[in-house]
């Protein structure tokens, strides 16, 4: 398992495991990032910025500090 | 009389939908958190009357931020005896979640599948008897756009709301997991997706927010935005705004005046010395004239530029692209939005700070906005002063308020405590806008801007004119004379001006007209201008937006910044430093 962050450009991936308070998994889940759902990483904003990834077809951004606390598996 | 709630995730399209019910028009854009209060209307079928409620998108009904609050606060307070949920069809999924919370509280409920067109472009299938099985409710389908859907709607609302009809949906109570479990399997009978190729427009939404292409669109966007309403401005302003007020306009009112009231205060008030001279200062002629021949022009472009931006998709890119920047000045990438929003009026920009989650981020964003972003009425003016002289000087006032900016920023993000928190949003997709509704918005943001802006010229004017003949302003100038003399290298009648600033921006600018400054000194006065004090409307949205205490800090650190940087900006054009 690699984390958000760590995952490649343009890689296909399901998540695993969400780690943090319920405050935060419940934020993420209620946009659709959940465990189980499959996404793709389209690139990371420059200067380490947020994440950008697709979970079915629809964009969202990231912090890199959240992005870090989701695990995911590389398809 | 009936309550009726427009509820859904954000950028739906609620807003659209709300404004094809009631005719009542209000801000729509393609990102999500437009709405941050709330709109009422009110929609008649027949003898039916009843109110409707434009809410801010959310999520869920346990918020995240002060629109989600807003939100969610209506739904439990408010007491609505129907509530339309407008979803996203292409995002089904997701939009079901906050729908099955709604329906859990029993209420009578119409479900909108909105964006129709755009899911059968995308491939996306769905079954609508089966959804409105399993959910035991009306389900319409509608592009809410071209109006598409609105009439079944408004059919549905007048049967519910006379209480025929009315069905609750009979789906139990569930945990969360049970939630997303029960939306899989809605969605595994009802949704058929095909697979197609990215459009080129999807393709161009990578490119946008990816590094390296993404600043080069970033930079090609921005001028492009920069040469159009700058075009747009110059053009409607020679060729027909100056025209019409030095050909028709000025010498019929002049002469109007002058043959109707005799010589004498009110005379004056009205044209001042006839409409040739920039110094009259007359409301009928320069207050008519640099509202509508100087400022209307570059309001009228640059909120259709705007417009188009932001219902194309594009500001929430920016937004990510720029997070990384905007951290290292205290803020997050959304604050992006609340200051394009800014370079229009400030006062859209301080509502919309709203978005922002954190206490000491809205206080960092209005702060920054409040002192180094001027709003489009002002930089009409500075254009208006400034222009024939080479663009060298605008650059010099833009270059400062950027610094500033920066500047400002940085300082607050270390001596304030806290961090701020991370972005977290969806990207929409680019969407090709819908002329009718960006003109329609357009011309909603420009009568907003002549709403506010004639009675506060008008004001200001006669209280410039009543402040002399009392003799305050004599008094005034003689007190700040130093201060402007020596600090800032100004001529004492520049007082008037900076105190005009409180009321309105573009009428303060433009009465350093008749001054006969240099250039250099015209810097200085702009940029003291632009940065000393937030206009009257700003202050009263301050307020209220972040409370007296917290606004009175941003005031003392407004008056500071504007003196320190006249002076510094007036001793470096002077070769003194």
């Amino acid at each position: 398992m690699i984390t958000l962050v760590e995952l490649k450009n343009g890689k296909n991936a399901t998540i695993k495991k969400i780690e943090g308070g319920p405050g935060l998994k419940n934020r993420l889940e209620v946009m659709n990032l959940r465990e189980g759902k499959r996404i793709r990483k389209t690139c990371s904003a420059p200067l380490h910025g947020p994440v950008v990834l697709e979970i079915d077809g629809f964009k969202m951004a990231i912090g890199r500090g959240m992005a870090k606390k989701v695990w995911v598996e590389e398809i | 009389m009936k309550k009726i709630l427009l509820m859904g995730n954000p950028n739906v399209g609620k807003s659209v939908v709300f404004s094809r019910l009631t005719g009542v028009n209000v801000i729509q854009s393609n990102y999500p958190g437009t709405t941050v209060g709330f709109t009422k209307g009110h929609l008649k079928i027949g003898k039916n009357e009843m109110d409707i409620i434009d809410v801010p998108g959310t999520y869920s009904l346990s918020p995240s931020c002060k629109a989600e609050e807003v939100a969610r606060d209506m739904f439990f307070d408010e007491k609505p005896d129907l509530i339309i949920n407008v979803l996203d069809v292409t995002n089904l999924e997701r939009n079901l979640y906050l729908t099955l919370q709604i329906l859990e509280k029993n209420i009578p409920t119409v479900i909108l599948l909105n964006m129709w067109d755009a899911a059968k472009r995308k491939g996306i299938h769905v079954n609508l008897e089966k959804l409105q099985e399993i959910i035991g409710l009306k389900v319409i389908p509608a592009v809410a756009v071209t109006g598409e859907g609105i009439k079944d709607l408004v059919n549905i609302i007048d049967e519910i709301t006379l209480n025929k009809n009315i069905k609750l949906s009979k789906i139990p109570k569930m945990d969360d997991s049970e939630k997303w479990a029960f939306i899989g399997e809605i969605l595994s009978e009802v949704q058929k997706i095909e697979h197609r190729h990215p459009s080129l427009l999807e393709k161009l939404e990578d490119a946008s927010v990816k590094p390296f292409s993404g600043i080069i669109i970033a930079i090609i966007v921005l001028f492009i935005t920069m040469q159009v309403i700058i075009g747009i401005g110059e053009f409607l302003i020679n060729y027909i705004l100056d025209p019409l007020y030095y050909q028709y306009y000025g010498p019929f009112i002049t002469s109007l005046v002058q043959n109707s009231i005799p010589t004498g205060f009110i005379h004056d008030i009205l044209i001042g010395s006839g409409y040739e001279y920039e110094t009259s200062f007359g409301l009928l002629t320069t207050g008519i004239y640099v509202i509508f021949a100087v400022v209307l022009p570059y309001i009228l472009s640059f909120y259709f530029i705007l417009g188009f931006l932001e219902d194309f998709g594009y500001l929430p890119r920016l937004a990510v692209l720029l997070d990384s920047i905007m951290h290292k000045l205290g803020l997050h990438g959304y604050a992006t939005i609340p200051i394009i929003l800014g370079f229009g009026c400030n006062v859209p920009a301080m509502l919309s700070t709203r978005i922002l989650e954190g206490k000491r981020e809205k206080f960092i964003a209005t702060t920054l906005i409040a002192i180094s972003i001027p709003c489009m009425a002002q930089t009409a003016v500075i254009i208006g002063l400034l222009g024939k002289y080479g663009i060298q000087y605008i650059i010099l006032i833009y270059g400062t308020l950027l610094i500033l900016f920066i500047v400002l920023g940085s300082i607050l993000n270390f001596l304030l405590k806290g961090e701020s928190p991370e972005i977290f949003f969806e990207i929409p997709p680019y969407r090709i806008p819908h002329m009718e509704t960006l003109l329609k918005k357009t011309w909603m943001r420009v009568k907003g801007f002549l709403l506010e802006a004639l009675p506060f010229v008008f004001l200001g004017i006669l209280a410039i004119n009543i402040l002399y003949l009392i003799g305050v302003m004599g008094a005034l100038s003689n007190l700040l004379s130093p201060i402007m003399s020596q600090m800032l290298g100004l001529p004492d009648q520049a007082i008037d001006a900076l105190i005009m600033g409180f009321l309105r921006k573009d009428l303060a600018t433009a009465m350093l007209a008749p001054l006969n400054l240099s250039p250099n000194q015209l810097v200085v006065a702009c940029t003291v201008l632009a940065t000393s004090f937030p206009c009257i409307a700003t202050f009263v949205v301050l307020i209220k937006e972040i409370g007296v205490k917290d606004m009175l800090k941003t005031v003392v650190l407004m008056l500071s910044v504007a003196l320190i940087t006249g002076t510094i900006l007036n001793l470096i054009l002077n070769g003194l430093l």
